[in-house]
């Protein structure tokens, strides 16, 4: 169902107020969330930006009940509450972690791979600034070949882990990209994780102007372009069918992609890139491309399988 | 509901919090350039208030936007994504 | 009422169940997986009533029973040794957000080398971190403690979380009869669970998110305000237990002719028993010994620790654990008391049994009647370190430990 920014009441999204950066990705990211589930959501979220955006104790400056919980454990922290909330009749209740791409990537994979694999009934939201942007800037698994930060001064020698790949080799029922550029889009798919039953994976890639090193006032402008240039692809994997979301369908034509150094050229991150850099990641794009041609084809699911999930709902 | 929550009876301290605006303080302290919207150019896309990261663009019952200056921090996002350059950014003093 | 001849594992589901517990989460170590074995059979056979979460890390595991008691459900895990120290971050975490869980932990050694047997180094690495910690002598005290542990952790006054520790192997895999009392019974006297707050869409709550460091202060010093309150509620729960289950055991400590005795041994965990036989023949032959066993380490037993120490010519500490460059546990912390004491004992702290080494009654027979016999020789003497070395070691480790006078007694 298209979105109507019309419908949504005049209510706070968030907490103004709040301990973000001017231009933070991760504050519109929650309030999209917000907008989304509305009130019957609860958070939890492992140690990173977020952790600190809520502010100092007793106000917090994120408009939801938060589970804080240690940098390690955000899946299984929810998993438990889910079960929590399960075992006391409550099934209304909508238990998100929204972690960094640390929390994510890195040092909470592990327990988000168990709860993926146990099906889980949450939602994961990964936001993904490319690097440990609350200890100032380090690079993380998820940094993009050749970006600097302050753990790789001449730029990262090593591609993105992609962790929506590694989630739908999970078997997960629903796993998405999104980006701030495109709040509808991420809405849609919050809504629509939260209709399934099951582990739900959603990475929201997040430009961050401090990391990145861009004017606060163009983090919408590159998120978007991170899906123009094909870098950030935005699809749906649901129920083992892999689709092209709308906003990048039209990309997979390399003739319309936006020029990848149009993107590069905005983010201070990128600025000693040599052409051959450029070349590096153009490659890697065609690569990731090709890899969801391929899971596109692939993911197409027999008419027994088809029986067998609509049977389950 | 298989919970009783119970005031404890000694000194408790629990580290909880309730979410409500101002959590570090008055935020637009934090701006060097200031919105401010041209309520005649404006065609009420909402894109403004849709992008703000801080929650500090609000609606009017007629979804005439206004800004909460006690909390704006001067990202200049609204100004960028405004389709109709009805928001312009001014510098404080 | 039901006698159940079961290993300490066992006693340890059935008491979680018969908390009718609503959440489980545990990842399996050795000596605590036939904990995790019994409750997935349990939940699974529709004996009890709860959600099992089968993570992939006590890290996750404790991270799980704590989202789950704070969404408001009863919930319980299990680990032990590494599994332990894995999750230590989420014990001080856990304690910290002062949400009441209950925690197992089966008593083992910390490699390397590769060690399952029994060892107090894992739980009382646990001291500083707000959580209380008790240790069970027999399976029938690891029943009523992990029972009592719900009770406990849940009362307003605490609202800490519990660790219950029983000794690997032990207790762990030993069978012997425990008294079940009926189901009835328990519910009427476990209350509804009880908990600070939770945190749900309704609530509105918050949980840890940043502090003033005066705050941060303040709710350090509310966890030591909760462990002082602590003792009493958990003497309280121990007599009201007594009355009810017709099993009490003393509140912090039991003292097993420890009221009056010239010379006593401190001690914790199942080999207590056989410290008692060894008392019980000395006694026999006219030594006034006596045993206190510690069965909470936190909140420590300060008061009685101190009447014990005021009132002895010597105590006799037994560890099983080894603070590296300090010394053991339990001496440690008795002796934070000295300058409150009217008289000082005679001291020795004996380091015996690490990783599961055997003590047999015969060999506490042996080192009482040692000590006992140099104090009246000697008078007071302090002598902190005293290595219980096995004994196929003792020859060859004699004389490797400098700065310490090694007096291994020898049979």
């Amino acid at each position: 169902m298209p979105i109507k920014l019309r419908d949504f009441p005049r209510t706070h999204f968030n907490m103004p107020g709040n301990a973000a950066c001017p231009g933070c990705p991760e504050t519109m990211g929650i309030r999209y969330v917000k907008m989304a589930l509305g009130d019957k959501a609860v958070l939890v979220i492992p140690a990173g930006c977020s952790s600190v955006i809520q502010g100092i104790s007793p106000k917090s400056g994120i408009n939801f009940p938060i589970l804080n919980i240690v940098f390690a454990a955000a899946a299984a922290a929810a998993s438990g509450m889910k079960a929590g909330f399960e075992m006391l009749g409550r099934d209304d209740v909508q238990v998100v972690v929204w972690a960094g791409d640390g929390g994510t990537a890195d040092i909470g994979l592990q327990a988000m791979s168990g709860a993926a694999e146990r099906g889980d009934d949450i939602i994961y939201i990964c936001a993904d600034n490319e690097a440990y942007m609350n200890t100032g800037i380090q690079r993380s698994g998820a940094t993009p070949y050749g970006a600097w930060t302050t753990t790789t001064w001449t730029g990262k020698k090593e591609h993105k882990k992609n962790i929506p790949f590694i989630m739908i080799a999970h078997d997960a029922p629903y796993v998405a990209t999104a980006t701030v550029g495109y709040p509808q889009d991420f809405i849609e798919k919050i809504r629509k994780a939260a209709s399934v039953k099951g582990f739900k994976y959603i990475h929201l890639l997040a430009p961050c102007p401090v990391g990145w090193r861009f004017d606060p006032a163009l983090t919408p402008e590159i998120a978007q372009l991170a899906v123009k240039t094909g870098l950030w692809p935005l699809f749906e994997y649901h129920n083992g069918s892999l689709r092209i979301s709308s906003f990048s369908r039209m990309y997979r034509n390399k003739e319309k992609r936006t020029p990848l150094e149009v993107y590069l050229k905005l983010q201070g991150r990128f600025k000693h890139l040599k052409e051959d850099d450029v070349k590096v990641l153009e490659e890697y794009i065609d690569r990731l491309w090709a890899w969801l041609d391929l899971l596109e084809k692939a993911s197409h699911p027999s008419d027994t399988a088809k029986q067998l999930v609509k049977e389950s709902k | 509901m298989g919970y009783k929550i119970e005031e404890p009876q000694t000194l408790f301290i629990a580290p909880v919090s309730k979410p409500a605006p101002g959590s570090v303080g008055k935020t637009g302290t934090w701006r060097n350039e200031k919105p401010v919207i041209n309520e005649e150019k404006c065609v009420k896309c909402l894109l403004c208030w849709l992008y703000c990261p801080e929650d500090t663009i609000l609606r009017r019952e007629d979804d005439m936007v206004y800004i909460v200056y006690d909390y704006c921090k001067g990202c200049g996002i609204c100004a960028k994504v405004c389709p109709v350059d009805a928001i312009e950014m001014v510098p404080e003093r | 009422m039901a006698i159940k001849t079961i290993t300490g594992n066992k006693a340890v589901a059935h008491a979680a169940k018969a908390a009718r517990v609503k959440v489980i989460a545990a990842y399996p170590i050795t000596p605590q997986t036939t904990i995790v074995e019994t409750l997935a059979e349990m939940t699974e056979h529709g004996e009890l009533d709860a959600k099992m979460i089968r993570v992939e890390s006590e890290h996750s595991a404790l991270a799980a029973t704590l989202g789950a008691a704070a969404a408001g459900a009863r919930s319980f895990t299990a680990t032990s040794s590494h599994g332990l120290l894995l999750m230590h971050e989420v014990v001080w975490w856990t304690s910290g957000a002062r949400i009441p869980v209950v925690m197992s932990v089966v008593t083992r050694a910390i490699g390397p080398p590769w060690n399952i047997h029994v060892d107090h180094n894992d739980i009382w690495d646990q001291r500083d971190s707000g959580w209380i910690i008790s240790i069970a002598e027999n399976n029938q005290e690891v029943f009523d403690l992990t029972l009592q542990a719900f009770k406990i952790s849940e009362d307003p006054r605490v609202y800490l979380p519990m660790i219950v520790g029983l000794d690997g192997f032990i207790l762990s895999h030993t069978v012997a009869p425990v008294d079940i009392p009926e189901q009835e019974k328990i519910d009427n006297w476990l209350p509804e669970r009880r908990q600070p707050y939770v945190i749900t869409p309704e609530s509105g709550i918050v949980m840890g998110n940043l502090a003033t460091d005066e705050n941060y202060y303040m709710m350090r010093y509310s966890i030591q305000a909760a462990m002082v309150e602590a003792k009493n509620v958990i003497k309280e729960i121990d007599s009201e237990y007594g009355e009810i289950f017709g099993r009490s055991y003393g509140g912090l400590v039991e003292c097993f002719h420890c009221d009056n005795a010239d010379y006593n041994i401190v001690i914790a965990g199942s080999w207590s028993g056989d410290a008692k036989e060894a008392v019980l023949k000395l006694r026999e032959e006219g030594y006034d010994v006596g045993v206190m066993r510690v069965r909470y380490f936190r909140p420590w037993p300060d008061e009685e620790m101190r009447g014990l120490l005021s009132r002895s010519k010597g105590v006799l500490f037994i560890d099983r654990s080894i603070s590296f460059g300090g010394k053991g546990h339990l001496m440690t912390e008795a002796l934070t008391n000295l300058p409150a004491l009217a008289n000082l004992p005679a001291v020795r702290g004996v380091i015996a049994g690490l990783g599961g080494v055997d003590v047999v009654a015969e060999e506490f027979y042996e080192l009482t009647k040692k000590f006992i016999e140099e104090v009246e020789e000697k008078g007071r003497f302090y002598d902190p370190l005293y290595w219980h070395i096995p004994m196929v070691h003792r020859e060859k480790y004699k004389p490797r430990l400098p700065g310490y006078e090694l007096t291994c007694y020898k049979r």
